[in-house]
């Protein structure tokens, strides 16, 4: 990437101001990995036994928060406390979109990610927070390329999939994956007036997009998440080319927990492996219940812009 | 000459990578199938509670100690990887490890994310240091009598070798650092 111009903020020459270096560094070590919703101690614990490559933690997962409405609001500092005590890889916790407050309580916590999710009730109706200017990385939820490079800019470390959270259903997810990949090879066919008129009509600099296309790829280490409640689902996604799956209430609202972490984390691991994919897909029970799309009074994959 | 990388979770693509910028054939491995036609290995970084559990699972492990012992394979492993091939572990929820360099590794000894750093290292027979990401990293410890240090940070062992094994406490693959992947192909 060197010898390139320094047109814009977000090029190589000014990569260590402006970039999360380091937090895109902890996200490559991610890379592979089942990252799990967990609720209590007892849950870290779990999932961490299970080959979780990192915890979220919080207090409802995303189809209880669905279910019981009101305000979803970052967790209890407690409860992170909890939860980082009792596990040794990485902890991420959720703040709400755009509020900077809560993110500068997750910092003073240390833990060691933060999401600004759309499964956690909006704060700002006007932009999300300016993540630059935190050491901890954040990691943010897209539905498409534009969003995912606004939040890159915005000095996002990792990207994921917005899917539909605590639906169960994994089709917003295979959406968004699919979208992010199909925009970024259009981008390969643009000329250069068009790639400007893209980088103009998403907000976002040119010189990100230009990156972007030559790389084929977002700059950012890019997982999924939402809806993801199967061995079998989290195959699919990491076959259309996922780095890594988030599973949010596909475990503990399943009828075994233990058996669909492990289950789901094999299926991640060895997903070009059908053998494993399917000796693991079988006898596990039920899956949590899912929802149809179309019958959601909210769907949160449209919080945030 | 192939060089695997384990590749159950973790960093191998960057890895991979920087084994292409060398013009080094490179596989991943993730099965016995795989280990049995490399010739060096790399453990990459990542959770190494994770890895372990796939490396004792597949019988990669008992195959990896069984080359080491008779046929001196070289393994170099970064941060988990490092923490993996120590003989003992601690820290909390220490993974269970090959055991095959005499050291201690504190696994996440740093702290959280928030005590992640970069550093520039001086090793030996490079002129220019190594600009070189910890990320949530180990702590050697103590090392053996029969370990080599080959860099520090601060009092502490970060890279060390012992026979055929290189073990990094520090990424130089998220840098693009090639000079300990060549290191260690000339162990």
């Amino acid at each position: 990437m060197s010898g390139e111009s320094c047109s814009g903020w977000y090029d190589e020459c000014h990569v260590n101001s402006k970039r999360n270096q380091l937090g895109e560094d902890l996200a490559r070590m991610l890379k592979g990995g089942v990252i799990m919703d967990v609720v209590t101690a007892k849950q870290a614990k779990l999932a961490e036994r299970a080959g979780a490559c990192s915890v979220m933690a919080l207090e409802r997962v995303p189809s209880d928060i669905r279910k019981e409405g009101g305000v979803a609001r970052m967790s209890d500092p407690q409860l992170i406390r909890e939860i980082q005590d009792a596990v040794s890889i990485p902890v991420m916790a959720k703040v709400r979109i755009g509020h900077a407050a809560e993110a500068k309580i997750l910092e003073e916590l240390g833990v060691d990610f933060i999401d600004e999710s759309e499964v956690l009730t909006p704060a700002d109706p006007f932009d999300h927070i300016d993540k630059r200017k935190f050491k901890i990385p954040f990691v943010c939820g897209a539905t498409n390329l534009g969003e995912a490079l606004r939040r890159v800019q915005e000095g996002a470390a990792m990207i994921r999939t917005k899917g539909e959270a605590g639906t169960g259903n994994v089709i917003e997810a295979v959406r968004h994956l699919k979208l992010i990949k199909r925009e970024i090879a259009e981008l390969k066919k643009m000329k250069p007036e068009e790639l400007k008129a893209y980088a103009s009509a998403e907000r976002v600099e040119v010189a990100l997009v230009k990156r972007v296309r030559e790389e084929g790829r977002l700059p950012v280490v890019t997982f999924v998440a939402g809806g993801v409640a199967t061995p079998a689902d989290a195959a699919l996604l990491m076959d259309i080319g996922a780095e890594g799956v988030f599973v949010g209430s596909g475990i503990f609202k399943s009828k075994d927990p233990r058996r669909f972490a492990e289950a789901i984390v094999k299926a991640t691991v060895h997903y070009k492996d059908l053998k494993v994919v399917t000796k693991v897909s079988t006898g596990l029970g039920a899956a949590m219940p899912g929802l149809e799309i179309s019958g959601l009074p909210i769907k949160m994959q449209e919080r945030g812009w | 000459m192939t060089v695997g990388v384990l590749a159950f979770h973790g960093d191998f693509a960057e890895h991979i990578q920087i084994l292409e910028d060398l013009n080094v054939k490179s596989k991943e491995v993730r099965s016995l199938q795989d280990l049995a036609v490399v010739h060096r290995l790399i453990i990459p970084g990542g959770e190494s509670t994770v890895i372990s559990q796939f490396l004792f699972a597949s019988g990669v492990a008992e195959e990896i100690r069984r080359r080491v012992r008779e046929e001196n394979f070289p393994v170099y492993g970064t941060c988990a990887g490092a923490i993996l091939l120590a003989k003992r572990v601690t820290g909390k929820n220490p993974p269970r490890a090959l055991g095959l360099m005499d050291m201690t590794v504190n696994r996440n000894a740093y702290g959280t994310q928030r005590e992640s750093f970069e550093a520039t290292l001086k090793i030996p027979g490079e002129k220019t240091p190594l600009s070189v990401a910890f990320i949530r990293a180990p702590v050697i410890e103590r090392v053996g009598p029969r370990v080599e240090v080959l860099a520090s940070h601060k009092g502490h062992p970060v890279l060390v070798q012992e026979g055929s094994l290189l073990a990094g406490t520090f990424h130089p693959e998220v840098r693009a650092d090639k000079r300990i992947h060549e290191l260690f192909l000339s162990l």
